[in-house]
């Protein structure tokens, strides 16, 4: 119901003054990919002149959109209209054509070119035919730089460039080709906050003088600093378009979660006195001997899920990996009382600890293997999977079945390969597999990542009733939801360091985001209650 | 997101039904087809060729000469293939084989022993140094990371460096008498592997040891399809990344298999060693370790594949011989050899993506016919802002904007 309601303010937000059409509309857009729908029904209304984000979490249908947009992939149903006229984008070339340009999140520069060089690379301008005028070009991109207040230097070398440098350097490339509607996918995931500022205030500069932006993101508060309209995408449609003065933070989060979330109320704690696994001055080194985790220490218990919060990349795979005993770590490392910390990855999860990995296509499935070989992977020295040295068909296929029942895997059959499943019915293979051979600990990195509802409320039920039954569960996730509402406690990484603790019971998304990002307070100062009314907000998050 | 180029090059992913078959079939006949072409252009009759070739190699004989050296080649394919599944290049089946057969040959040539003690003997010093060979170059690999394609190509070079220097009459060669060539001692015939008449109407006997090289097609499908060690192999084939996450290590694996490719490699002279020549002289045949990876290629490094290809690849060797005293230049065998191999790539490759896309639509349209409703319409996507969980404390903590 409510639903309806916020679409009904669709049309106020998307309403331009008379005469003015839409930069760009989209009705009814569908894209399918075999097994998975990737966009449903999308309808998106962006004002001329607007800086408009488009919202969502990771897996949210947010890139597939955008490459429909730009012209990479072809919607399946729906239209698109560029001012007011319906387009058919083939590819990239089309959309560019139409005044449609990408500013990718990775940047697509040749580093030992110019600036200039760069901007031109494929449409440089020609002088009686045959030489390139680069004192057009370069008159071109100053002329552009000046109008939008860029400050691109022409003759720079891009590798000595800083990266919010390279992002004013994509922009213009993307202007100099005659764009007036900028797709921006996550710009601020690679800039500092200071950068971030700086694009900020370009983007403004460049609406300012008529340009229309779509900004892709799902870092809340820019979107909400930045935006003069957003629209929220969840499991692959749009749910709700609102204007940035009507919402908060916190509405916008629930309206990108959905309200599908666990209810920390309703549950008893099972946390027991024993420790399942206790990590102890775990450090990581990288390449350069940089310590990627950094003496990280924890217990956690039977019955306990402890939960990881951090922004990623700041060492949560590698913590993982650490444990799995994936990756040479120095620390010491206990599982039920024995030290694993010279174990291998086998002797580990024969030992009682189950993985479920972040990246299922490449850790976690055989993609080309039918479901009943994936089942053996990781328990290939285990009942009923073999038999000595052989491989117990019979015995692994009757389990597979099991596994398919038991956590509703949505299949036609164990014999089809795994490729061939959804995401969320992979991953719900993957949950049964690490839940069988009776594990002690679980480790599981962001478990319901990319699946839809249904399989990411059954993946959150196992993993309840799992933890009821005494298992141990390490939860690393990026939905701030999810970890609030399935961890007894959490703690929160940060430059592969444990800066604080947090009690679930007692936080907020937004509060838990802002001291992932170090803005809760001093970072060298860890201390439990240092979440307390001192955070502000989640308006520091960048 | 699924499979590579290269794994489906390397056939680690399956092909089932009709179109496996169709695709190899297809690919032969666009072979002909181009060699066809080929023979046009260069002023010899097609048809008259192909019905040359179809001839001589019915005759008895030739049939004869074809098993022997298609066992040889399905050996070499089948040490090649153990590499491939596992995503190893080991180019090296060449040196292995060789210095394996030099050894093997000085060794049976000096023992006394009964006969079959004789020739298990000889087998086994093959075995060995070829799988010694090969773990030069998995050593590399697995300590120093370097490349075993790179190594392997090396290590044919030293093999053929070290072959002449061993087989010299200050080591382990004798004079060939009636001839200007050398040898290793030959094996005496209680260190011989008896031969058999096999194809009726001639006295040239098929290698006894067709038997060993089927046996081994056996044991290979049975180590990776039943085994444990061989699940790990193809994990680690198809997916390095998530074999390390299950608890496989990898070294381990690169260095046994390559032990394993060449100790099967050290087989491959021993059909000819044992069956024909007895000694391991300048004219042993070279160049069986670069056929076989195209074998194993046509062949999918399936067992049967790979036994087909084998027969087909040495088919095409024997009755070219036909084309030259007919004034037709039996190159034009090795341009059709090369034009299969690369159809039959290109054959399964068209075929693989048929089928993927077939299996995705075919699961969805089967999930869909289960369940009336789309996915992501699940119980849970009714009304979408119930109750928030969270929203007791500070809700209004957000409103920062």
């Amino acid at each position: 119901m409510e639903e309806a309601a916020i679409s009904t303010s669709t049309s106020s937000a998307g309403t331009a003054e008379p005469g003015t059409e839409p930069a760009v509309q989209l009705e009814g857009i569908t894209k399918r990919f075999p097994g998975v729908v990737a966009n449903r029904d999308i309808r998106l209304s962006v004002r001329r002149g607007h800086v408009h984000a488009i919202v969502g979490e990771n897996g949210a249908g947010k890139s597939t959109l955008m490459k429909i947009l730009y012209g990479m992939q072809r919607p399946d149903e729906g239209e698109i209209r560029v001012n007011g006229a319906p387009v058919h984008f083939r590819t990239p070339a089309d959309a560019i054509a139409a005044g449609i340009g990408m500013v990718h999140q990775h940047f697509m520069l040749a580093d030992n070119l110019t600036v200039l060089e760069n901007i031109i690379l494929g449409s440089e301008p020609r002088r009686f035919g045959a030489g390139i005028d680069f004192a057009e070009a370069r008159r071109r991109i100053k002329e552009i730089s000046d109008a939008y207040g860029l400050g691109v230097t022409p003759d720079a070398l891009v590798e000595d460039l800083g990266v919010g440098a390279r992002q004013r350097v994509e922009i213009l490339k993307v202007l100099y080709r005659g764009a007036r509607i900028l797709i921006l996918d996550e710009p601020t995931a690679v800039l500092v906050p200071q950068e971030v500022d700086e694009l900020f205030d370009n983007l403004r500069g460049l609406v300012r003088e008529g340009l229309t932006i779509i900004f892709i993101s799902h870092k809340l508060d820019e979107v909400l600093s930045v935006a003069d309209a957003i629209t929220v995408i969840r499991r692959g449609t749009t749910v709700a378009s609102v204007l940035p003065k009507d919402v908060t933070a916190r509405r916008l989060a629930e309206l990108m979660v959905g309200s599908e979330l666990p209810s920390p109320e309703t549950r008893e704690s099972t946390v027991t006195s024993d420790v399942a696994l206790s990590v102890h001055g775990l450090t990581v080194r990288g390449d350069a001997g940089r310590p990627i985790v950094d003496g990280v220490s924890f217990d956690i218990h039977k019955g306990e899920v402890l939960g990881i919060a951090g922004v990623e990349g700041n060492g949560q795979a590698e913590l993982v990996e650490a444990i799995m005993g994936m990756r040479p770590a120095e620390g010491v490392i206990t599982l039920g009382g024995r030290d694993i910390s010279a174990w291998s990855t086998l002797r580990r999860r024969e030992g009682g600890i189950g993985y479920i990995p972040e990246d299922r296509h490449r850790h976690g499935l055989l993609l080309d293997a039918p479901l009943w070989e994936n089942r053996i992977l990781g328990h290939q020295t285990r009942k009923p999977n073999v038999k000595g040295p052989w491989i117990d068909r019979a015995g692994a296929r009757a389990d597979t079945q099991r596994i398919v029942e038991a956590y509703d895997v949505r299949t036609p059959g164990i014999d089809v390969i795994a490729a061939a499943l959804s995401g969320g019915n992979q991953q719900k293979l993957i949950v049964g597999r690490e839940m069988s051979g009776d594990p002690v600990v679980l480790i599981a990195s962001h478990p319901t990542r990319g699946v839809d509802v249904g399989a990411q409320a059954a993946i959150w039920d196992h993993l309840r009733s799992a933890r009821a039954a005494g298992l141990a569960v390490l939860l690393i996730s990026a939905d701030l939801d999810e970890l609030i509402g399935l961890s007894d406690s959490l703690k929160v990484i940060l430059r592969g360091r444990m800066v604080a603790d947090v009690d679930p019971a007692d936080v907020t998304p937004e509060r838990l985001g802002s001291a992932m990002t170090g803005a809760g307070g001093d970072r060298d100062t860890p201390a439990p209650e240092q979440l307390g009314p001192a955070v502000t907000g989640a308006g520091e998050e960048a | 997101m699924s499979s590579s180029f290269t794994d489906r090059l390397l056939g680690k992913v399956r092909l089932g039904g009709l179109l496996a078959l169709a695709a190899p079939l297809l690919a032969v006949v666009f072979a002909g087809v181009v060699t066809s072409i080929i023979l046009a252009l260069t002023g010899n009759p097609p048809l008259e060729t192909l019905r040359l070739l179809l001839d001589y190699g019915a005759q008895s004989r030739t049939m004869v000469n074809i098993i022997n050296l298609a066992t040889t080649y399905y050996i070499s394919a089948l040490a090649v293939a153990i590499g491939f599944r596992m995503n190893l290049f080991n180019i090296g089946v060449d040196g292995q084989y060789r210095l394996a057969a030099l050894v093997a040959a000085a060794v049976g040539g000096a023992l006394v022993l009964p006969a079959p003690l004789h020739v298990g003997v000889t087998i086994l010093v093959a075995v060995a140094v070829g799988g010694l060979w090969a773990s030069i170059a998995g050593l590399l690999k697995v300590t120093r990371g370097v490349s075993e394609v790179i190594s392997t190509i090396m290590l044919n070079a030293i093999a053929t460096g070290l072959g002449a220097w061993l087989l010299t009459t200050d080591r382990l060669a004798v004079a060939v008498s009636g001839s200007n060539n050398i040898g290793t001692k030959p094996i005496p015939p209680s260190g011989q592997f008896p031969g058999f008449a096999l194809i009726p109407g001639t006295q040239a006997k098929v290698f006894g040891f067709v038997v060993v090289a089927a046996l081994l097609g056996v044991a290979y499908y049975v180590l990776f399809n039943r085994t444990r060690f061989g699940f790990d192999m193809r994990a680690t084939g198809r997916s390095e990344s998530a074999a390390v996450a299950s608890g496989v290590s990898v070294k381990k694996m690169v260095l046994i298999t390559m032990i394993l490719s060449g100790a099967a490699a050290g087989l491959v002279g021993m059909p000819q060693l044992l069956g024909a020549s007895y000694s391991y002289s300048l004219d042993f045949p070279t160049g069986l370790g670069f056929t076989g990876i195209a074998i194993a290629l046509l062949g999918r490094n399936t067992p049967v594949g790979i036994a087909i290809g084998a027969l087909l690849w040495s088919y095409l060797d024997n009755s070219s011989d036909i084309l030259d005293l007919e004034g037709i230049p039996k190159e034009i065998v090795i341009i059709m050899q090369g034009t299969i191999v690369l159809s039959v790539i290109i054959a399964y490759e068209l075929v693989h993506r048929y089928r993927m896309a077939a299996e995705q639509r075919r699961v969805s349209r089967q999930l869909s016919a289960e369940s009336p409703s789309p996915p992501g319409s699940g119980p849970n996507s009714g009304p979408n802002f119930g109750p928030d969980p969270a929203s007791d404390s500070a809700s209004e903590e957000g409103a920062k904007a």
